[in-house]
């Protein structure tokens, strides 16, 4: 099991150790950029080093890394959005006719590129851009293909003022094939490395668009993203309006109705080793945004969504106002121990699978991403 | 000469000392100052060149008008200051 773990906080990095022992407790052992938004994080299991996205609001995102786990850290290239032409019109927020900018408002995923690639990351931001770094972020270029992709014009925001992409899936059997999640772009897949990409969200519904277009794949809104990495055929997605698997690597996507109590969230975790298990953080739908009832529950799936399990041990029964986020939920390697984090700065750990937890601290700013490292 | 001086908020982040340049436009002032200090260019302007959502130039104590391009004309002996707006904390 893992014994670190990485949080990003609207306040800062604090990097959490566990101790030795059956009886060894969380404690957090080191705090970085106090003060400063870190929206992502990325500790790359390949070679040791760990990448934090720093969001400083008055001074925009700059991109950090550590080549000491985290020790110490130097700041380094932030991704760019190339200088606009002056012949390449604005585009507009389809709903709401605002320009969607052309420049980096928020970095909102980070992800390795595959094992034969050392030094590979890909980076999702706000507006929709997606970035890949061949030398661990020292350069950084756009794949203008998706970003010029003629669909994006009808992309528009959810959860941000602006579209952007929070979640990058890379198949461990072929580093090429990437899938990308977008809110509000849908899912989106390239089996080239960024040359090309197809829309891939066949079988998502957005309740929230009229009619018309509610089956429109390029508008869909999946909140997070993931995908087994012993069977990379297997995704999850928690969506706006519900949760969805795929179980032919996006090709299609099927409801999954009995997540309970709520279809909403944010967040959602899949086993490392087993594709029917997962984890989602429920909340009440949409508009309201709190836990169900203010209990703070997790829901376990074992059987590919046949069925949930509601688990509540070690976690507030009573107004319980905690949100998590798309990128608070995290499972470790061996797929036995998760953590999840909150917008009231509360941190929960488990060793079963969700079946008891652990508040490790209730004290920290906003969580904005978990990850173990 | 103008004079550049830059927020104390901004020091911890990125060093940014007080330094005089010549230039006849916003734009023409902060490029000689990013000249020695790349780094505290991407602090105060975005990559598309123009001034940050939440930072503020002043010159002579008056919020510039072109936070795009900074063509804000300058005369010599002109004071700029660059801050944070009290937005984007």
């Amino acid at each position: 099991m893992s014994d670190r773990i990485l949080v990003g906080t609207r306040k800062g990095l604090f990097t959490l150790e566990r101790g030795k022992g059956a009886a060894a407790l969380w404690k957090i052992a080191q705090a970085d950029f106090l003060g400063v938004q870190v929206p992502m994080l990325l500790p790359d299991r390949r070679d040791g080093w760990v990448y934090a996205a720093v969001g400083h609001g008055h001074f925009g995102s700059k991109f950090h890394r550590s080549k000491d786990r985290g020790k110490t850290w130097e700041e380094s290239t932030v991704p760019a959005y190339p200088p606009k032409p002056d012949d390449v019109p604005e585009t507009r927020d389809v709903n709401r006719g605002i320009v969607i900018p052309w420049s980096l408002e928020l970095i909102w995923s980070l992800e390795t590129g595959g094992a034969d690639e050392p030094g590979a990351i890909w980076c999702g931001t706000a507006p929709g851009g997606l970035f890949r770094s061949d030398d661990r972020g020292a350069t950084w270029r756009m794949i203008r293909s998706l970003w010029d992709e003629p669909l994006r014009k009808d992309w528009f925001g959810g959860g941000l003022d602006w579209p952007g992409i929070h979640s990058v899936c890379v198949d461990p059997r072929d580093s090429r094939h990437v899938t990308v999640g977008i809110s509000c772009g849908g899912v989106w897949v390239t089996r080239d490395r960024g040359e090309t990409w197809k829309v891939s969200s066949q079988g998502m519904y957005a309740d929230y668009m009229p009619p018309e277009q509610k089956y429109t794949q390029h508008i869909q809104d999946p909140h997070r993203l993931v995908q087994c990495p012993a069977k990379p055929d297997a995704m999850w997605v928690q969506h706006h309006n519900g949760v969805f698997l795929s179980t032919d690597g996006a090709k299609s996507w099927q409801d999954v109705p009995a997540a309970r109590p709520s279809v909403f969230g944010f967040a959602v975790a899949v086993h490392p080793q087993k594709p029917d298990t997962a984890w989602l953080v429920p909340a009440v739908k949409d508009e309201v945004r709190i836990p169900v009832d203010g209990k703070v529950v997790v829901a376990r799936t074992r059987d590919g969504g046949k069925s949930f399990d509601v688990l509540r041990n070690g976690l507030p029964q009573e107004h319980a106002y905690d949100l998590t986020f798309r990128h608070c939920l995290d499972v470790d390697e061996g797929g036995d121990r998760l953590a999840f984090g909150s917008t009231t700065g509360s941190l929960w750990t488990t060793d079963n699978q969700g079946d008891n937890w652990s508040l490790v601290t209730a004290h920290l700013p906003p969580v904005f991403c978990v990850r173990f490292g | 000469m103008v004079r550049v001086t830059f927020t104390e908020n901004i020091q911890r982040h990125c060093m940014c000392p007080p330094s005089s340049v010549t230039g006849d436009t916003v734009r023409q002032v902060l490029d000689q100052v990013f000249a020695g200090n790349e780094r505290a260019r991407g602090y105060v302007l975005d990559d598309q060149g123009g001034l940050r959502r939440h930072m503020i130039v002043f010159v002579n104590g008056e919020a510039v008008h072109d936070r795009t391009k900074l063509s804000d004309r300058v005369t010599d002996g002109a004071e700029l200051y660059v801050m944070q707006a009290l937005s984007g904390g």
